[in-house]
């Protein structure tokens, strides 16, 4: 008897010729509109977008209220382009470098905790605490603690982007089937590869959804430092505008903000999807 | 080979788990012997200590109590010539299905040679995947899959092949098809398996041998010998001395109280 290929559970899937020559019939418009991409968001954005200048310039609501999305704009030309420059790099590089020490510290602590019971009956309970402390209010004792140059705010930045980083990294890490763990073991191979080679890209989805989330995080981390203590930033720069009743270049800054996070956030999904495609769930690759 | 040391040996090994709930006996005094090249199903009810057999014969963990000896050595810890099939394919989703073959080799050593390559595909032909080598897992079906992991196990080619439940995640026509490939493969390359499984005809079909487990604490209760030569067919298994002897597995299995002719219950 020859090999014989598995025929019995691989229906065969219908070709695209196939379907090409069958006959034409669209969907419903509501299924095609739902299945264009960024239409319906990009759409619902101009709307919300037109709604707010209409109304705000129909009310007369005042700017220090509320500013149409046209006095936000302008608000863009207040401070020169090296100005802005400095303001998001400020923000970037402490959201940056907090966010790298929040990795580089959370997964030794996760590989620990998913190895040893021991070690997360010691630590977890630690963890706990300080992810409840609220950052805010230390904030102020960091920075008389640390100085006043971009140490504190890393500091700060970690404290608030690491917690969902360790959850995510060990819940990831005790995912793995535990008939692979036994395979592991089964040749007796060097312990370090089971996490090498089984455990942590099996974790990778679980890594990259709190990759995701702490990479907003970071950012929210960096502008609380800068409320704190800072001479540049784009949190620093929100506040200094507001305290001077300069609205529209304070909802500018937040603008940036926004888009700032919202590209950060696009880099680690493209990372994710580039480089580790089967670690998203099928039908968003 | 009467000479030969057995290829599995347990005496008088009970194991005992500690759980939440006290000291639970999964096997309490368990003895038997595979011979070198024999193919061995174990049977038995689900939760009786089928899977607890496996893995201390692999030595994944130790007895509480009695010795195992595997090719007359007492098992101190895994060994590179017992080879693991488990109930699900068990395979790593983002490595093609060459890769997931040469793992045993890339877990142990750390990187994987042409020679090893050329022994997977050569593996993978025999399973009948030639062609699949660059598949992800994902896009194999669960009887493809389960080959990988077949594939897998027989890569380091052991003298030990351990299948746990292997074909019972897998649909009735594919698991008959399975079963008769196993049989081929293990012809080819004979090597002493011990399949445990819960089908009688799956137990029936493929080994030399049977071994019943009772209900937990799990014990040996019987040791027949199936009444077939090889190669088997479908024909073979019709004859009313195979029928006959299916029915006194049942008996074995279903409690005495209800000897139903009810058809075995997958
Ligand atoms: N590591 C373990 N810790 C505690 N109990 C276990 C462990 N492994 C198995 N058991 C228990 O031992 C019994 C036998 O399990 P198992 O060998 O998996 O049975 P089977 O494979 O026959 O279904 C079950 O009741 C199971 O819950
Ligand atoms: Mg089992």
């Amino acid at each position: 008897m020859t090999a014989i290929p598995d025929t019995s559970d691989t229906a065969p899937a219908p070709s695209k010729a196939a379907q090409a020559g069958a006959p034409q019939i669209k969907p419903p418009l509501r299924e095609r509109l739902i299945e264009t991409p960024a239409l319906l968001p990009g759409l619902t954005f101009l709307l919300v977008l037109i709604l707010w200048e209409t109304l705000t310039r129909a009310f007369q609501v005042p700017t220090y209220v509320l500013p149409p999305p046209s006095r936000i704009v302008e608000g863009f030309g207040a401070v020169s382009f090296a100005r802005w420059a400095e303001h998001v790099w400020s923000t970037f590089r402490v959201a940056m470098l907090g966010y790298v020490v929040a990795i580089a510290v959370s997964l030794p602590i996760a590989i620990g905790l998913a190895k040893s019971r021991f070690l997360t009956r010691c630590l977890y309970p630690l963890l706990v605490v300080i992810q409840s402390v609220p950052v805010v209010a230390v904030a102020p004792i960091i920075i008389v603690v640390l100085g006043t140059d971009d140490a504190p705010r890393v500091v700060i930045t970690f404290m608030i982007s690491f917690f969902p980083l360790v959850v995510s990294m060990t819940t990831g890490l005790m995912a793995t089937p535990p008939e692979l763990i036994e395979l592991s073991r089964s040749l007796n191979a060097p312990a370090y590869r089971e996490f090498t080679q089984i455990r942590i890209p099996y974790a990778l989805p679980y890594i990259f959804s709190g990759l995701k989330i702490s990479i907003t995080l970071s950012v929210i981390g960096a502008v609380v430092a800068e409320f704190v203590a800072a001479d540049a930033g784009l949190g620093y720069f929100i506040q200094f505008s507001t305290s001077m009743f300069k609205l529209p270049q304070a909802w500018a800054g937040l603008f940036l903000l926004v888009a700032l996070s919202l590209l950060l956030f696009q880099i680690v999904t493209q990372i994710q999807k580039r480089l580790f495609p089967w670690s998203l769930p099928k039908e968003t690759r | 080979m009467t000479l030969a040391p057995p290829a599995i040996s347990f005496q008088d090994v009970a194991q005992v788990f500690a759980t939440k709930s006290g000291p639970l006996t999964a096997l309490g005094g368990v003895n038997l012997e595979v011979a070198q090249h024999e193919f061995v199903a174990v049977l038995g009810p689900s939760g009786c200590g089928k899977s607890t057999l496996l893995r201390l014969t692999s030595g994944l963990m130790m007895p509480s109590a009695g010795q195992i000896t595997v090719l007359g050595l007492p098992v101190t810890r895994p060994r590179e010539d017992v080879g693991i099939v488990f109930q699900q394919p068990t395979l790593l989703p983002w490595a093609s299905v060459e890769e997931n073959v040469v793992f045993p080799v890339k877990h142990t050593k750390g990187r994987v040679g042409p020679a090893h390559r050329d022994r997977a595909r050569e593996i993978l032909e025999t399973v009948g995947l030639g062609g699949f080598g660059k598949r992800l897992p994902g896009e194999l079906s669960g009887g493809m899959q389960q080959r990988v992991g077949i594939a897998r196990a027989l890569f380091l080619n052991p003298d030990l092949l351990m299948m746990d439940e292997p074909f019972s995640a897998l649909d009735a026509l594919t698991r008959d098809e399975m079963g008769y490939e196993l049989l081929r493969l293990w012809q080819a390359s004979p090597k002493t398996v011990m399949f445990i499984t819960h089908s009688i005809p799956e137990a029936v079909l493929l080994a030399d041998r049977v071994l019943v487990m009772s209900e937990r604490p799990g014990r040996v209760i019987a040791d027949l010998k199936v009444p077939l030569g090889r190669p088997r067919s479908e024909e073979s298994l019709r004859a009313p001395e195979v029928q006959e002897f299916a029915a006194h597995l049942r008996s074995l299995l279903i409690k005495p109280a209800k000897p139903s002719p009810k058809p075995e219950a997958a």
